[in-house]
């Protein structure tokens, strides 16, 4: 009965700890953003033509973080 | 909505079959995502065939938006891989039409989001990554495996290299397909889950009067979503199309 108890408890803080993941997901999508801003401040003519590049590493960065949340998921309702 | 005060946020992902139909064993029902598919299928034909049926020299609202779609499509596709690129043309535009229109459709209350299943989404991915290496050997041959020997390296790193290169080509259609799948979900999952926050709110007697809050908050997610669902729409089309590249020019 007790490790029944605690599988569930280390279900939820394993779930729970995953959200850190997301966290630093959105620290990586914020960096390059934030650094292409601040390189097309510099050089607008040439922001638009690397408006996709910049998508992409978002894109990649994001996945990460979508990563963290299937684990949750899969946490939460498959284990 | 939540039933009482129990908030299920997966029962909108739950399949429910409209015409049981087997054969051989297998389950082939027609469900309520099939149902969602043909409607999406339905609405890209309307849009693309009436909006491209007329073409008058002055386009009317239905043929700007068939046009503007193809172009966009075509600039993302010729920006990324060149002009060579355009004979995959029909294949990314009918992905990037399908997943957007999917994931505007599974907005509507009450509708079904047919990108919010993984075996979607990854049917999708493998589509992708089989056209990528079907293509690639087919025009290649072995020049393909180029794509996982870098030039240009110390024979030391190589092992490395082509080991992460290989790891790096496997876990595409994965990542591809979870993106997605992922967005998708936790979208409507935080939709759902602030519904039910009102929903709540308005039963708890003096704490009612809070539940504006989580309603506000609904409706500045129901936005974000509109962006996220082009945005996934955009990213899945734009990553076909690297992918696409490597099977076009391997070995850079």
């Amino acid at each position: 009965m007790e490790i029944v108890a605690a599988a569930v408890l280390g279900k939820y803080l394993g779930a729970g700890l995953a959200a850190i993941g997301m966290g630093l997901a959105a620290v990586g999508v914020g960096a390059i953003f934030g650094n292409f801003l601040s390189g097309a401040l510099r050089n607008p003519s040439a922001a638009d033509g690397q408006f996709g590049r910049a998508f992409i590493g978002a894109a990649l960065a994001e996945g990460l973080g979508i990563f963290a949340f299937v684990v949750a998921l899969i946490l939460l309702f498959v284990v | 909505m939540a039933s009482g005060n129990a908030i299920d946020p997966m029962h909108q992902f739950e399949i429910a079959k409209i015409a049981p139909f087997k054969l051989f064993g297998l389950d082939l029902s027609f469900t309520n995502s099939s149902l969602w598919m043909v409607i999406v299928v339905a609405v890209v034909s309307i849009v693309t065939l009436i909006g491209t049926s007329k073409r008058s020299i002055v386009p009317g609202r239905l043929q700007t938006l068939a046009e503007m779609s193809y172009e966009f499509v075509a600039n993302i596709l010729t920006g990324v891989t060149g002009k060579e690129g355009m004979r995959f043309f029909p294949l990314v535009f009918s992905l990037f039409m399908f997943v957007l229109t999917a994931n505007f459709l599974g907005l509507i209350p009450g509708s079904f989001t047919v990108t919010s299943h993984i075996i979607v989404t990854a049917a999708f991915a493998v589509l992708v990554i089989g056209t990528v290496i079907v293509y690639g050997v087919m025009r290649h041959g072995t020049h393909f495996l180029h794509l996982f020997v870098p030039s240009g390296l110390p024979a030391l790193l190589l092992p490395f290299i082509v080991l992460i290169e290989i790891i790096s080509f496997l876990s595409r259609p994965i990542s591809l397909a979870l993106r997605l799948f992922g967005n998708m979900l936790a979208g409507h999952v935080a939709l759902k889950l602030f519904g039910a926050f009102t929903v709540g709110l308005l039963g708890a007697g003096a704490a009612s009067i809070l539940a504006p809050l989580p309603l506000l908050t609904a409706v500045a997610l129901t936005a974000l979503e509109f962006l996220v669902a082009f945005l996934q729409a955009y990213v899945f089309t734009i990553l076909t199309c690297v992918y696409l590249n490597d099977a076009l020019h391997p070995g850079h």
